[in-house]
């Protein structure tokens, strides 16, 4: 009985490594996604009706640069997206990204969204904005990301943990601009004002809003979008205003989601084809439409939603810079105690 | 006892424990060759002491939850009868089903601030704002002690009642003939005859509390493994997590301790095989209702409210369920399966190997075999990464250099590479459940069947296997469930386009589309209720043949 349980077992781990070994066949190009698969599909779907090139995925909100690593030159993915800038230059700083250039993508992507080698590219862009209530926060009341560390906003800020890599990058952006001490200050004065301790995701945020737990959160701008589109989240989306803050001051902080194709890459030619497609103007509406991010392909207009929040200033700061500061932010968060909550 | 058999023995122990090891000790290597650097002093001055009393904190509570829920339960509808028994004798395995992490983000939509509990209250009290009354925080340290207590106590009920069911009914008589009241004859005999069983599941119960990650990070509760994800996998620094990830080991070497210590003082064994239980107590009126109460009440937080709350959301949302919903099923079908054979076999030569004595080297081996399940999913996703990589990087390499053959990766990213991670994960889990089965039974039999000629492999045939039955059916499907809802190592390790029902559930509730989540948590929820009910039907099963007719 045993003998014939481990046979089994043999002969399943056996079928287990030859079904699963990756396909290297010409017309397939292999993806890690840091992204939803939700969102990526609809991506992946048009560019092999377009190209015929399969694209497989695995999908994982942490760990596939580890796994990366671990592979090594025998790894079978071709391209890592991304949505933060952080891990994009991580994939750089480890040495797996590949230097890849075409005129396709140097016409896509303006200079300030691509690294200068092509070790990373961005594709869309997000601003991080506060979310206000309609009902309670007059028009004018916050017009800087300085204002929320203010004593009248006791007991009526929500945000998710400050460690999430969304919130380390606007505190990176905040350092990058007023240095370490002024940011300091500023994440004590928002943690004595918060509402409850941090938690969630930046929907959340906005449904406590309409519920009257806060008055004004954090949140990145395509979470308005999508709420908007679900029928049971309008009403938190409709109850809230976005500011765009910092107009005057250096402008929104804004963190972009994007690609690296890897030196290890067994498809580079597919690889390049998929990057190239992803930053042309089909694939950039289908994320200003469908996801509500900004487009980085200049002319391709943002979705009428979207746009309707009006054209803001954004921080002009190198975002690899502030990318390279995230360590110290997560430090700032850490020894204010941040996460404990007010 | 010959020494071959037990030399065999100590070597397949030794073995074992090596495969179980490497991970760990790719670990503790990445942790030990780094040195303390600058992030470490700043990890102590600031959060690392609190991820230590939150874990402890944690622990105590879960422990105390599933001990109590999980004794008292087990003993009434084992030793008493009353309206409802017989269906609470099975329905209190069902939590089991659910994973934590879906029952934490129903009771957060429940509860929080925005639920529909809170926006009750402020309508009848007209209160406006939070300032105005105070409400438990479900997304606290107690939210998660709470929704723990409920996820994890069937461990501790399964191995209780298995114990109350094997005890004799001889003994239970001449205590209660010698004048002991039920409650008296409970505490100074049944309990302590059972409390081996149930060490192992509050055991098994803080393991699954100290590597959780699915509701510590829906709550926000900084634990040691909450803190050794975003420390390692979210900011990217291997040696500061790797050195959190050796301070969780360290944790849980002194739970095994603990543990085996406590199991060492209790060394009891059966004294008759009839197994005949005592007649159960009927009970009337209030101490019937009681009894209902007590038992219902876990069934009713723990299984109906979420799976009819699931029910709901899921009726609710319109989506279409993908055209390869029967695929991930199927896989993930097959890979608990597949996993838990694995787990069960192994374990089974572990505990066996065990009770044909051990070297010294491999009793300690023993012990390093059934670390495995503390270590948080995604650390050890990445312990059998590191090891398996390094081999497909040598064995790749040298085919490349030798034969000019591109073998791409041979064992990461594979299903092998999955198997071997719940193998090392879940061993615990059968070898535990085997070992206690097995010190249940009498060494004085293994040496009448070796004195009457039979060798050991013979004797685990004839004689110790019918009588672990149950422990196996038991250890298996423990295994079967886990794998089922095992999440972050599946979600590192999956090859290309592998998606399970765990992880479309993860991906979809922790962006808190609930609706979305609810279809395939449901999905997950039945394939884990049927080795539930049949685990339930199987100890049933054994009671009625027990009880006196």
């Amino acid at each position: 009985m045993i003998h014939g349980r481990i046979l089994k077992l043999a002969a399943m781990a056996a079928v287990g490594v030859a079904i699963s070994l990756p396909a290297m066949a010409a017309g397939e190009v292999n993806v890690y996604s840091y992204r939803q698969p939700e969102l990526i599909k609809p991506l992946f779907d048009a560019f092999t009706n377009q190209t015929g090139v399969k694209v497989n995925m695995v999908y994982a909100q942490a760990g596939l640069l580890e796994r990366l690593k671990a592979e090594g030159a025998n790894s079978p993915a071709d391209m890592v997206l991304s949505s933060d800038m952080s891990r994009l230059l991580e994939v750089q700083e480890a040495g797996l990204a590949a230097s890849v250039t075409s005129p396709a993508l140097t016409a896509n992507i303006p200079a300030q969204y691509r690294d200068p080698a092509g070790h990373w590219y961005g594709l869309t862009m997000r601003a991080r904005v506060v979310y206000a209530s309609k009902e309670r926060v007059p028009a004018g009341k916050v017009v800087s990301y300085l204002d929320l560390a203010r004593p009248e906003w006791k007991g009526r800020i929500c945000t998710r943990p400050g460690d999430h890599p969304y919130n380390l990058g606007l505190i990176a952006g905040l350092i990058h601009r007023h240095g370490a001490d002024k940011t300091r200050a500023w994440l004590l004065g928002v943690k004595a004002n918060l509402a409850q301790k941090p938690q969630g995701n930046d929907r959340s945020q906005v449904k406590g809003i309409n519920e009257g737990l806060c008055d004004v959160s954090l949140g990145n701008t395509y979470y308005m979008g999508r709420m908007l589109a679900d029928p049971k989240e309008k009403a938190w989306a409709d109850s809230v205003y976005l500011v765009f803050p910092d107009q005057k001051a250096g402008g929104t902080h804004v963190n972009v989601s994007g690609a690296n194709v890897l030196k290890a890459a067994p498809n580079p030619a597919n690889a390049l084809k998929l990057l190239e497609f992803l930053s042309g103007a089909e694939a950039q509406k289908i994320y200003a439409e469908v996801n509500s991010e900004y487009p980085v392909k200049p002319g391709v207009p943002a979705s009428a939603v979207v746009a309707g929040w009006g054209a803001f200033e954004a921080d002009t700061a190198s975002l690899a810079e502030i990318a390279g500061l995230q360590g110290e932010a997560l430090r700032l968060v850490n020894e204010t105690r941040f996460n404990d909550g007010p | 006892m010959t020494a071959a058999p037990r030399r065999i023995a100590s070597a397949a122990t030794l073995a074992v424990a090596a495969l179980v090891a490497l991970p760990i000790l790719s670990v503790a290597w990445t942790a030990l060759s780094a040195g303390l650097g600058p992030q470490w002093v700043h990890l102590w001055a600031t959060v690392l002491p609190d991820y230590v009393i939150n874990t402890l904190l944690l622990s105590v509570w879960v422990s105390l939850g599933v001990a109590v829920i999980g004794v008292s339960t087990a003993w009434l509808v084992t030793m008493c009868r009353f309206p409802g028994s017989a269906l609470l004798r099975w329905a209190l395995v069902l939590p089991l089903a659910l994973p934590a992490y879906v029952v934490a983000f129903l009771y957060t939509d429940l509860l929080e601030y925005a639920g529909p509990v809170q926006a009750a209250l402020r309508d009848a009290f007209e209160w406006r704002t939070r300032r105005d009354y105070w409400f438990p925080e479900i997304r606290s340290l107690g939210g998660a002690a709470f929704v723990m207590s409920m996820a994890f106590y069937p461990y501790v009920f399964l191995l209780a009642r298995s114990a109350f069911l094997e005890q004799s009914h001889d003994a239970w008589e001449v205590s209660r003939t010698l004048g002991d009241s039920p409650l008296r004859a409970f505490r100074r005999l049944a309990l302590p005859l059972a409390w081996p069983s149930v060490v192992v599941g509050i055991a098994l119960a803080v393991m699954e509390t100290v590597s959780d990650y699915g509701v510590v990070s829906f709550f926000s509760v900084p634990t040691l493994t909450n803190g050794l994800f975003n420390v390692w996998l979210v900011m990217g620094d291997r040696a500061a997590g790797a050195q959190i990830a050796l301070l969780l080991l360290l944790f849980v070497m002194a739970l095994v301790m603990v543990e085996r210590r406590a199991r060492a003082r209790r060394a009891y064994f059966a004294l008759s095989t009839r197994s005949r239980s005592a007649a159960p107590v009927t009970l009337r009126g209030w101490q019937a209702a009681a009894a209902l109460a007590v038992c219902a009440v876990p069934v009713l937080l723990g299984f109906v409210w979420p799976v009819w709350r699931l029910a709901g959301l899921a009726v609710g949302y319109d989506g279409a369920a993908g055209p390869d919903f029967a695929a991930v099923v199927a896989r993930s079908l097959g890979l608990a399966g597949a996993a838990a054979a694995l787990t069960l076999v192994v374990g089974l030569g572990l505990a066996y190997a065990a009770r044909l004595g051990l070297s010294r080297p491999a009793r300690f081996a023993a012990r390093i075999a059934s670390f495995g399940y503390a270590l948080p999913g995604a650390v050890l996703a990445i312990g059998v990464m590191i090891p398996f990589g390094a081999f497909d990087r040598v064995v790749g390499g040298t085919l490349r250099d030798q034969w000019g053959i591109t073998t791409g990766l041979l064992l990461s990213g594979t299903v092998f590479a999955l198997l071997s991670a719940y193998l090392v994960r879940f061993l615990t889990l059968s070898h535990g459940t085997l070992e206690a089965g097995l010190q249940r039974i009498r060494p004085s039999l293994d040496m009448a069947a070796r004195t009457l000629g039979r060798g050991p492999a013979a004797t685990l045939g004839r004689i110790h296997l019918p009588l672990l039955r149950g422990a196996l059916v038991t250890a298996g499907l423990l295994v079967f469930v886990d794998v089922l809802k095992e999440l972050p190592a599946t979600l590192v390790l999956r090859p290309f386009d592998f998606e399970t029902l765990a992880t479309s559930v993860y991906t979809l509730a922790s962006d808190e589309r609930y609706g979305e989540a609810a279809a395939p948590a449901l999905v997950l929820t039945l394939a884990g209720l049927i080795p539930a009910v049949l685990l339930s039907g199987l100890l049933g099963r054994r009671a009625g043949a027990a009880e006196p007719s």
